[in-house]
């Protein structure tokens, strides 16, 4: 058992980084069926700002995996294929019962990847060895990305706001 | 997982596996730390009515620490599930260890959306195997 938030080996960095591109799909693929789950009549009432969210969350989440893809590229392994991760979400989806719900449920996403990289970012810090791709480049590309988590969870709780 | 729920899950599997009070020696044992890094700790856990540890007997969770110990078994069985089924790590059990500190409550019940997890979790998490006796391991194991 491993006590205490340290990362201080290539193995345990790479499954943490393959860990946040599933959260990163999992976001993606639960974003597009929150939109294709809305029955006619709703999603007629969804408005464009809604829309415009999730589809951002989609492309943000789509740029920040082909970002983590890179470093874990640079360890020698592998991710999970978006496909087979959104199968397994299609596998489990359970619809919002509405919009509120499916904005709510976007902000568990953004949040938690937030606490997800943030904890990551802990974790790498409180060790001082080097990895098998630069560790710099690994803090600055997840510190970026924790600040885009940052920002999108920002964003839905504005939106939510408005439409209270 | 922070390190208090680290301990409750290994008192909760030390009691199972001894069929009693958990001593400080398997605890330390399992945390790989030293006995009297447990005993503090474990004053501490005391202090906040998760256990109560009596001398030369061992560790008991209250029924509180149960709670909190169900909890983080089944935190942690989210993480061998995921380790084993979706990204297909043989080691998942070694693995597992070594990164349930990272991962915290709310990032795996997000995990806990993809793999399939049996109702009864975490009664079914076999202590001396350290895995679900469900779990389909990759490679057959």
């Amino acid at each position: 058992m491993s006590l205490g938030q340290r990362v201080s080996t290539d193995q345990q960095l790479t499954r943490l980084l393959q860990i946040a591109v599933v959260l990163e799909e999992v976001v993606e693929s639960r974003a597009a069926h929150h939109l294709d789950s809305l029955p006619e009549s709703e999603r007629a009432e969804v408005d464009e700002e809604v829309e415009e969210l999730l589809a951002e969350a989609g492309v943000e989440s789509a740029d920040h995996r082909e970002r983590l893809e890179a470093l874990i590229e640079e360890l020698d392994a592998e991710t999970v294929p978006y496909d087979e991760i959104n199968d397994l979400v299609a596998a489990r989806y359970g619809p919002p019962a509405d919009t509120d719900g499916v904005l709510y449920d976007q902000l568990c996403s953004e949040e938690t990847a937030y606490k997800f990289y943030d904890d990551l970012i802990e974790a790498i810090e409180a060790s001082e060895v080097s990895f098998g791709v630069d560790r710099e480049r690994v803090l600055r590309t997840l510190r970026e990305i924790r600040e885009e988590e940052r920002e999108g969870a920002e964003e839905v709780t504005e939106l939510m706001d408005r439409r209270a | 997982m922070n390190t208090a729920d680290q301990y409750l899950k290994a008192v909760y599997l030390a009691q199972s596996l001894e069929d009693g009070p958990a001593s400080t020696g398997m605890l330390a044992e399992m945390l790989e730390v030293s006995p009297a890094s447990v005993n503090e700790m474990i004053g501490k856990l005391e202090q906040r009515g998760l256990v109560d540890h009596e001398k030369y007997k061992g560790t008991r969770l209250t029924d509180e620490g149960l709670e909190r110990a169900h909890h983080a078994l089944q935190t942690y069985c989210i993480i061998e599930r995921f380790l084993a089924n979706v990204l297909e790590v043989e080691r998942f059990r070694e693995e597992a260890r070594a990164i349930e500190s990272v991962i915290d409550d709310t990032v795996a019940e997000r995990l806990d959306t993809i793999i399939d997890r049996r109702p009864e979790c975490p009664d079914c998490f076999d202590a001396e195997a350290d895995r679900c006796v469900f779990l389909e391991a990759p490679g057959g194991e």
